[in-house]
């Protein structure tokens, strides 16, 4: 076991420092590794000429490559960007109504409509366009529309949203809140009439009384056999299918207090083709007219 | 090579080799964060910023005392994948008035340098009561608490002059309206002229949907400014960086 120190200690100079008699050699370091210490320096010199790095009086020296992340990221995005530049534009030039006649086109939208919802859409219309019954954020899969279900409908509402801030020509209405224009009773009444409507349970002698409050103050927006009217976003009554709820507590607190859905806008945050493209991903998930 | 062979001094004297490190340390930190207080491309020069309206700055600090930012970042990087999911990437204009910012280096969600205007203020009120009700896979914990937490503009003056101290351009009128400003921010019917002025941009609306100015309301006001005050038609990218 001793003689793996192969060198005798003579042939080996030491440091000098001596500890209780035990001394320190001082082998050189290994070639290689001293080699490749001194490639590093020289490594960094050279980097820092070829990229942005010494700061001098106002900006940093910019590199000989003319290295720039910001302009790397534009360079990257626009050459994608050309790459689909062809059918986007077709995309965009070509009608709403015909854009599922062509097979190829079609395919390209609904891939890329797909990858938009799934980015700006999913958090309220759920990831599979399911929607979130009882808050509000509709099922985009069934053929119950609000503000209609036809491709140029559908990429309407998504252009400019509902009842947003921002979009002057955004949809908008408003269902007044019930709670100040009609009594505690009535509110009974009508809501057992919409129970009716919608073929659920209903208190026979409110819902028959509900009938008049109905026509009198209702039936303007939801239509007078409550079937809805999609130029003011008025649900329809009678399907059973619910934006917010048809047990009879969320029916009275809907009348009461009204309800206000919004959805942003998404012509400033999507070019056209984008919308197009999910416009016509949401047609086609199933309930396109 | 005679100054080389007095490292035993150093060697041998502890406090002294502390010292030379610590200078050592200190030469390198001056070289690499010194120049970019002066340089004039560090921060970018673009219209449209403006110090956190009171109600926002209330808003931000909830943002912080909850930990958002554990989860969360604020920094959209400048790679295609991010620009296309999240939007223009942050500049360092956009993070000048933030002390501490909340850049943030953990994705846990998503980035929310630009969440702003993305959801209606209903949704963030869903979402933060219960996450799982709209993102039905979110791991996101429930804040449903800071809707019932009411909050007054107590000590809103000097929270504003201690971002003064560290640099922000409160005025001295900002400052006497702090509180006022901080209530009509959540009354859509208010006199809210003085705050457009001294803030532009800035949203008025009752946030949370419920009477009253909650911890939600003001966290909500800051989410829906987050990423908006920006006008990317003056941003010119310079080359160098
Ligand atoms: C902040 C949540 C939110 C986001 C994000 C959102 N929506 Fe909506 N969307 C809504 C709400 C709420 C409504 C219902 C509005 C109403 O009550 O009339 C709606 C309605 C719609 C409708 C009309 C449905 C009908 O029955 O007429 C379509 C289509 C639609 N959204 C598509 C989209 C698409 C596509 C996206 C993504 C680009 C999107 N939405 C993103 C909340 C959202
Ligand atoms: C000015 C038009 C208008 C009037 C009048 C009106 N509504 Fe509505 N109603 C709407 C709109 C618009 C919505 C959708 C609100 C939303 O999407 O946020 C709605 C939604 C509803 C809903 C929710 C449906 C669901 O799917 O959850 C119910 C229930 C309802 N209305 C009942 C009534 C009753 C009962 C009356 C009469 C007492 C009435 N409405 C009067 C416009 C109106
Ligand atoms: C445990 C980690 C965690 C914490 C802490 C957390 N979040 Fe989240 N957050 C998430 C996850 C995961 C998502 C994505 C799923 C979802 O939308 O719920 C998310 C999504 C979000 C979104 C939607 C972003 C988008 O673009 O879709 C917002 C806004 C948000 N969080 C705000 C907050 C706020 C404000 C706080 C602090 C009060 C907070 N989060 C704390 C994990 C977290």
């Amino acid at each position: 076991m001793s003689t793996q120190n192969k060198k005798h200690p003579d042939d080996v100079e030491t440091t000098g420092h001596s500890w209780d008699g035990i001394e320190e050699f001082n082998n050189p370091l290994p070639r290689w590794w001293l080699w490749t210490f001194y490639a590093t320096i020289v490594w960094a010199l050279i980097y820092t000429i070829a990229y942005p790095a010494w700061p001098l009086i106002s900006q940093a020296t910019p590199g000989v490559l003319g290295y720039s992340t910001r302009a790397n990221v534009r360079a990257d995005i626009q050459r994608f960007e050309q790459m689909n530049a062809p059918i986007e534009a077709e995309l965009v030039k070509t009608e709403l109504t015909q854009i599922p006649e062509q097979p190829e086109l079609m395919n390209y939208a609904v891939n890329a409509g797909e990858a938009v919802f799934d980015t700006w859409c999913a958090q309220c219309h759920g990831s599979g366009g399911a929607g979130v019954q009882a808050s509000g954020y509709p099922n985009l899969l069934d053929n119950a529309w609000l503000w209609g279900g036809t491709i140029e409908e559908i990429h309407y509402t998504v252009s400019h949203g509902v009842r947003n801030e921002t979009d002057p020509d955004a949809r908008f209405s408003q269902m007044p809140a019930f709670g100040q224009i009609l009594e505690p009773k009535q509110i009974d009444q009508v809501v057992q009439y919409v129970r009716r409507l919608s073929g659920q349970e209903a208190d026979a002698a409110l819902a028959d009384a509900g009938a008049e409050v109905f026509a009198n103050n209702c039936a303007a927006c939801h239509g007078a056999d409550g079937t809805g009217d999609q130029l003011l976003g008025a649900p329809n009554l009678t399907d059973a299918i619910w934006l917010y709820g048809g047990d009879v507590p969320t029916l009275t607190e809907t009348v009461t207090n009204a309800r206000f859905g919004v959805m942003p806008a998404w012509q400033p945050r999507l070019s056209e083709a984008d919308i197009r493209a999910v416009a016509t991903y949401v047609h086609q998930l199933g309930g396109g007219q | 090579m005679s100054i080389l062979d007095k490292h035993k001094i150093i060697e041998k004297n502890a406090t002294l080799l502390l010292v030379f490190s610590f200078l050592v340390v200190t030469i390198g930190g001056i070289v690499e964060i010194a120049p970019l207080f002066y340089l004039e491309n560090t921060i970018e020069k673009v219209k449209g910023m403006r110090p956190y309206s009171p109600l926002e700055l209330t808003g931000r600090d909830i943002y912080v005392r909850e930990g958002c930012y554990v989860c969360h970042s604020q920094m959209i990087r400048p790679m295609r994948d991010e620009v296309e999911r999240y939007g223009h990437y942050s500049l360092a204009a956009e993070s000048m008035y933030d002390h501490p910012f909340q850049w943030g280096s953990k994705r846990t969600g998503p980035d929310l340098a630009r969440v702003g205007g993305r959801y209606s203020d209903a949704w963030h009120v869903d979402h933060l009561t219960n996450p799982q009700a709209v993102v039905p896979e979110s791991v996101m914990p429930k804040y449903g608490f800071l809707k019932d937490r009411m909050i007054e503009p107590t000590h809103i003056e000097q929270r504003l002059e201690t971002d003064r101290m560290v640099g922000v351009p409160y005025t001295d009128e900002m400052i006497a309206n702090a509180a006022a400003d901080f209530k009509v921010q959540v009354d859509p019917f208010g006199d809210t002229e003085g705050l457009l002025q001294r803030y532009p941009g800035a949203q008025v609306r009752n946030f949370d949907g419920a009477p009253g100015i909650s911890e939600m309301d003001a966290l909500i006001a800051y989410l829906q400014m987050l990423g908006t005050l920006v006008d990317f038609s003056t941003f010119q990218p310079v080359a160098s960086r």
